[in-house]
């Protein structure tokens, strides 16, 4: 008797251990990245920052306006949202609702195969095959460009969008469906007119989520947008991301010194970034809760 | 039954939250050397290790690269014995060393010569250090002005983390002064290693980049730079960088912690020695002494 109590309380104890794990590592990296990122700001204005336009952080003294490269991140992943929404939706949409049963699970099995593919695989192969081939398209003097980037991106954004997306359609109930057949719509009309204006709060959510792995997304668009940290004006010009400049810089940073300190500032303006994506798509998916 | 699968999960679960804590200990050993740093550097590395280890069989060396900068830092944090290193180290560090009370030795064992490539199709030849510094930083954005296509140059440098692209940004861009404020201009691509620069200027008709005489091949062109001793042209070569008329050649360090001892001693030795040298060469790079070329 003492012995089954014994061992369901320690049972409970690491189930409630490992439950809240994950928050208190949230919390933990959350306050490091504080600690260290707002030392930053003895130095330098926070204005001038965010708005500077020019990253010179090895210079004496160092130059740490990181303006090229937020517009960096957010030129790129907004290429890549462009790309994958679309794609996604689409893709989402066949497979929900159109694909024959066999059809589906094949195409269900490859969206989650493109999911698993390392991103160091993908950025990989975007240098040796897509960057040429961008170069050659658009007859520009690199490939490594943002374009570049926001294509392989759109790749990686496409699992998540596509299987949230799918799970999404699925709980819309059968009888709307039905309901639509049975007054004389098409397929097509039900899709358009019944599934997804129901599903529309999921949808969003898989759209956000989506462009929140973008953002998050480091190795491939190191590897093929050329990293120069110039102010974008187009998408056929080389960019230099938030996330590429802290995985290329981190290893050289005399630790304790103002650029240590600005790669961890920059990756606070990261974590807000996708921070506030995630509530977005938190929003999105309660709001469809209490609708129904 | 039912019990048992208990116990098992019970078990399970144990053996997870116990692998959680932090029991990552290094093993120190007095066999064993931990080499880090310049990325320059690591076939170097790699290649003396080989040998050594050939030589002394119960030694272990194992080298990694990272960057000059990431074999400082290593060192400093005391992970790794020696820091391979392609750039003198700044005051900074030196302070941060004084801080967590090292002695940092500082020896060299070899030299690097800097190679400036472009596409085998281009025109151009042969530059001056003051051309190089004006395309680096943007005032001549055209080959046209110098004597090329009329095309726009698409231009090439090392990430911040490379000890190539400190070399290269004090000596070319500055041109060795210290007082400069000249820095590569915004659109210069950064790349992630040497042989992505290498494989752009191939494929890059516009290009120009540089790195090591190492990586040097036949699918790029070495630009013959301006020297200052002779007042003409010399091309990147073994040769040129040892006796000093080719303009961009540079100290290859080791960096240790304070005096060497034991295995860490003999090993620095045996790098320093003729047949240490010789690997070097090997390696395309240019050892320290000129006995250690064989004569033709």
């Amino acid at each position: 008797m003492s012995m089954r109590r014994y061992y369901e309380f320690v049972i409970e104890a690491l189930i409630f251990a490992s439950g809240i794990a994950s928050i208190i590592f949230v919390l933990l990296i959350f306050i490091f990245l504080l600690k260290e990122g707002l030392m930053l700001f003895e130095h330098v204005g926070v204005f001038e920052f965010l708005f500077g336009k020019y990253w010179y952080p090895i210079s004496e003294p160092p130059r740490l306006g990181i303006l090229p490269l937020i517009l960096g991140s957010l030129w790129v992943t907004f290429g890549a949202t462009v790309i994958s929404v679309p794609l996604g939706i689409a893709c989402a949409i066949f497979i929900g609702e159109i694909a024959p049963g066999w059809l589906k699970e094949v195409l269900k099995a490859g969206v989650e195969l493109l999911a698993a593919i390392p991103s160091i695989v993908l950025g990989f192969i975007g240098l040796v095959t897509l960057v040429p081939m961008v170069k050659k398209v658009f007859g520009l003097p690199t490939g490594l460009t943002a374009i570049s980037g926001s294509i392989m991106l759109a790749f990686m954004a496409m699992p998540t969008i596509v299987s949230i997306m799918e799970d999404a359609l699925n709980a819309v109930p059968r009888g709307y469906r039905e309901g639509s057949i049975a007054m004389g719509a098409t397929q097509w009309q039900t899709i358009r007119r019944i599934v997804l204006p129901s599903a529309s709060s999921g949808i969003i959510a898989a759209v956000m989520l989506g462009i929140g792995r973008v953002v998050g997304e480091t190795m491939a668009v190191m590897m093929i947008t050329g990293n120069a940290a110039v102010i974008p004006m187009s998408f056929f010009a080389p960019v230099r991301t938030m996330t590429a400049t802290i995985a290329a810089e981190m290893g050289e940073t005399v630790q304790g010194s103002e650029h240590y300190f600005a790669l961890f500032a920059i990756g606070i303006v990261l974590f807000a970034i996708t921070f506030v994506i995630n509530l977005l798509a938190d929003f999105a998916l309660h709001g469809k809760q209490i609708r129904t | 039954m039912k019990h048992l699968f208990n116990r098992v999960l019970t078990a399970v679960l144990f053996t997870f939250s116990s692998l959680s804590l932090p029991v990552i200990v290094l093993a120190e050993d007095a066999h064993s050397i931990q080499i880090k740093g310049s990325d320059t550097m690591v076939n170097l590395g790699q290649a003396w290790a080989e040998a050594f280890m050939g030589e002394n069989p119960s030694a272990l060396i194992a080298v990694t690269g990272g960057g000059s900068g990431t074999g400082i830092a290593a060192l400093m944090n005391g992970t790794c014995n020696i820091a391979q290193s392609s750039r003198e180290m700044s005051e900074k560090e030196y302070g941060l060393a004084r801080q967590k009370g090292l002695d940092i030795k500082e020896i060299q064992v070899g030299i690097d010569a800097l190679a400036v490539v472009v596409h085998p199709e281009n025109p151009v030849r042969e530059l001056t250090i003051d051309q190089l510094s004006d395309i680096f930083t943007g005032k001549v954005k055209n080959w046209k002005e110098l004597g090329g296509k009329d095309e726009p140059i698409l231009v090439l440098s090392r990430e911040r983390n490379s000890g190539t692209h400190v070399y290269f940004l004090e000596e070319v861009v500055r041109k060795g002064k210290k007082d400069s404020r000249e820095e590569f201009a915004p659109p210069v691509l950064m790349m992630l290693s040497s042989q992505a620069v290498e494989q752009e200027a191939a494929e890059n008709k516009t290009a120009i980049g540089y790195f090591g005489l190492g990586y040097l091949n036949e699918r790029v062109k070495a630009l013959n730079l301006l020297s200052e001793k002779t007042k003409t042209y010399v091309a990147p070569t073994v040769e040129n960088a040892l006796d000093g008329t080719y303009p961009l050649s540079r100290p290859l360090l080791f960096y240790l912690p304070g005096e060497a001892q034991g295995i860490v001693k003999e090993f620095i030795d045996f790098v320093l020695s003729q047949k240490g040298q010789s690997i070097v060469l090997d390696m395309r790079f240019v050892p320290l002494r000129s006995e250690s070329i064989p004569s033709q």
